[in-house]
């Protein structure tokens, strides 16, 4: 028995993973669910506005490269991600000043806006794919590593390794910064309160004097930072491919559909609850379990209960038992 | 008087003219490789190579009676069959190409050859589909099908044998999910464990993820001396490296043809020192003389490209022992071209080797990778091994 290898084995290819991708999936997430809480549509282009806003900080990064401004040791894109915030809010407000204004005053019924965000969702697609091509991109520069493998495995002695890359680090911080940003705008500023009111109940915000439009321009604003927030960090993390971040939203509508929709706080605890049922579920456990039990019990086989093919399966049967026995989420957001 | 003449000139022409339809000043060869797709940094020089073969033949002049050989191009994109199938066609109902070099990876390859090659009746010799289901005993291909490059089922053997003098008995494999890899990753698992190796998890990956952290967790979990990665370079092969090199999961690796190129030093250099490898390629006089002549033209060296200028060479150099550029009369003459006995044929000796025929002599070609087609016709195999030193894929041996 080795619980100390069996823990830095399990932290190295379970828990940071899975540490990072939950919180991009929570950042996606919350966007998903705030859309859905105070605009009332599952938005389907939110997969692709977050290629759009990661291939504006792309484009934007490789400037700041060409003319030679860089983050040290962070990679430079977290210097060019408020200017890609800016160009992803320009697109999203002027495709509601142009797409869902027209269906707003109509007072059109959610699933025509789904079906309108379908639309909005090719559009974008092939807009991102026109302007920066259908390829891997990798725009990550800086140290790469805030420990590696190497350098744990001199400083410990022991037998396994650990690997915290820096932009887990980033992805992690960014997150937590992000979300407790986004709680305090929600629950103590006045424009937050009047989203949550309209969100609650429009005809009695309407009454008290909130100005819609202004709702709406602040939620798409807001949206907009998250989507590329998340975008950039999956992409900073992993790499960018425009067709990946469109598979994206089945495990973004996944968490939020099981935090419960219209929930910020469950959409944080469904980015999580998914990426780690998707990771641990298709992890072979042999390693670990060698290390963590005694020799009898130490399983010959993988110990894997899903080949990660079936990483996708996963949130789709999460999502359908969370669906079958508890329609509203774990927070008890909106039925679906 | 007046009607003879009239007969004999009508004669003449008629004569003229089915001289024409037999011996065309054009022989036109249709070159479908994956242009774009998951092996597009190698197909440039493939296609160059087999274009500088058509120039050789048709600078000499000698080819049925000087005909020009002119090159078409088409995409087979290594992995969408239905657009490689269509891009065939193409090449054979409307450009009327007299035979096809290519394509290039396994799958496309038998699409194009079921699909269309068979169906029309044209010859089809590829310089790199090495998935041992392409191999056609009960000569389901009528005959039309041939490679340049060895069967996978021959490499899975010389990857054992590389390991095995390595010292590695435990390996993990990872394979591209297609034809290719999945064959690739079987033959190589048959082979090493008759040899008395274990492979520890024999695991897909599928191309085009931003993320293969999971799938090099099973591959750790798993373990094993080194990793196998039966994938392409452009594709998720290197993702897998890398997520593999960050968790410090492997540290040295055993690399297969799809994964050999520039881009493997490119993108992770002295990261993966001490890895192995092995592609198809020769030692044989023939790969120096190939390389002497392209120059700085294009990258010589690059995988398949010598087996490139020898699958077009074989094409033109059979047309000329059967007299014809049509592939139901020329397809018996490949092997005959290829194999001994006869005058041995070298990269740039084309024109020589064109005369022979002419002459009624007979030819061995050697060519740029000392080409010996057996079985149903494909390359019996030699292998250039690879190991990374100091950054660099340098040449360990032939074998």
């Amino acid at each position: 028995m080795d619980l100390l290898n069996a823990f830095v084995a399990l932290s190295n290819f379970v828990l940071i993973p899975a540490i990072a991708y939950g919180s991009q999936l929570a950042l996606g997430a919350l966007g998903v669910t705030l859309i859905y809480g105070i605009l009332r549509f599952s938005n389907f282009a939110h997969g692709d506005t977050m290629a759009f806003g990661t291939m504006a900080t792309i484009l934007i990064t490789w400037g700041f490269q060409a003319i030679g401004i860089s983050a040290g040791p962070l990679p430079t894109a977290l210097l060019a991600l408020p200017f890609g915030i800016a160009v992803c809010a320009g697109l999203i407000l002027l495709t509601d000043r142009g797409v869902y204004r027209f269906y707003r005053t109509q007072k059109a019924k959610p699933i025509i806006f789904v079906m309108v965000s379908l639309g909005v969702m090719f559009i974008m697609n092939g807009l991102v794919r026109f302007i920066i091509g259908p390829n891997d991109q990798r725009f990550a520069d800086g140290e790469r590593f805030i420990i590696s493998v190497r350098e744990f495995k001199a400083l410990t002695g022991l037998k396994e390794g650990l690997a915290f890359k820096t932009t887990q680090g980033i992805t992690v911080l960014t997150a937590v910064i992000v979300v407790a940003a986004l709680f305090y705008f929600l629950n103590r500023t006045r424009t937050g309160k009047s989203m949550r009111a309209y969100s609650d109940n429009e005809d009695l915000a309407l009454l008290s004097g909130i100005n819609p439009e202004r709702v709406v321009m602040v939620t798409w604003l807001i949206v907009a930072a998250l989507a590329t927030i998340a975008g950039v960090l999956y992409g900073l993390d992993k790499s960018f491919k425009p067709f990946v971040y469109f598979q994206l939203l089945l495990p973004i509508f996944a968490s939020a559909i099981v935090g419960g929709l219209g929930s910020p706080l469950g959409a944080i605890a469904g980015g999580f609850t998914i990426a780690f049922s998707e990771v641990m579920i298709t992890y072979a456990w042999k390693k670990v379990a060698n290390y963590a039990l005694p020799e009898a019990l130490a399983p010959d086989g993988l110990a894997q209960l899903l080949s990660t093919d079936y990483k996708f399966a996963v949130s789709f049967v999460i999502l359908l038992i969370v669906l079958l026995f508890r329609p509203t989420g774990l927070f008890a957001g909106k039925s679906v | 008087m007046k009607h003879l003449l009239m007969a004999t000139a009508a004669t003449a022409l008629m004569a003229g003219a089915a001289v024409a339809g037999g011996h065309a000043k054009e022989v036109k060869i249709g070159v479908i490789l994956g242009f774009t797709g998951p092996i597009e940094s190698l197909t440039p020089s493939m296609a160059d190579g087999a274009e500088l073969a058509m120039k050789e033949v048709t600078d000499s002049g000698l080819l049925l009676d000087s005909a020009t050989v002119t090159s078409v191009r088409a995409d087979s994109t290594c992995v969408d069959a239905g657009a490689a199938t269509a891009a065939a066609e193409r090449l054979v109902t409307s450009d009327k190409v007299d035979a096809i070099m290519g394509a290039d990876c396994s799958g496309v390859t038998g699409a194009i050859l079921n699909n269309v090659a068979v169906a029309n009746g044209v010859v089809m010799i590829s310089p790199s589909a090495t998935s041992p289901g392409l191999s056609h005993n009960d000569n389901e291909d009528n005959g039309l099908f041939f490679r340049t490059a060895p069967s996978d089922a021959r490499q899975g053997v010389v990857m054992t044998e590389v390991l095995m003098e390595e010292g590695i008995k435990e390996v993990a494999v990872t394979y591209t999910n297609n034809d290719y890899g999945k064959g690739l990753a079987d033959s190589f698992q048959a082979a090493f464990e008759a040899a008395g190796g274990t492979v520890t998890i024999n695991a897909a990956h599928e191309d085009g993820k931003a993320d293969y952290s999971a799938e090099v967790g099973a591959l750790a979990s798993a373990g094993g001396d080194r990793l196998v990665v039966a994938g392409y370079v452009d594709q998720g092969g290197s993702g897998i490296v890398r997520a593999a090199l960050d968790s410090g999961a492997f540290d040295t690796f055993h690399f297969p043809d799809g994964m050999i190129g520039a881009k493997l030093q490119e993108n992770f250099g002295d990261e993966i020192e001490g890895s192995t490898g092995q592609h198809p390629g020769t030692d044989s006089e023939g790969a120096a003389m190939f390389t002497e002549m392209v120059g700085d033209a294009f990258d010589a060296t690059s995988p398949f490209t010598p087996e490139s200028y020898d699958a077009a060479a074989l094409i033109m150099l059979a047309m000329q022992a059967a007299n014809s550029k049509d592939s139901n009369d020329f397809k018996d003459h490949v092997m005959d071209v290829a194999n001994a006995p006869g005058e041995q044929i070298f990269p740039g000796q084309l024109a020589k080797a064109l005369q022979i025929i002419k002459d009624g002599g007979d030819i061995d070609y050697v060519g740029a990778t000392a080409v010996e087609l057996i079985g149903p016709g494909e390359s019996a195999g030699n292998y250039r091994q690879i190991v990374v030193e100091g950054g660099e894929i340098t040449t360990a041996k032939y074998r």
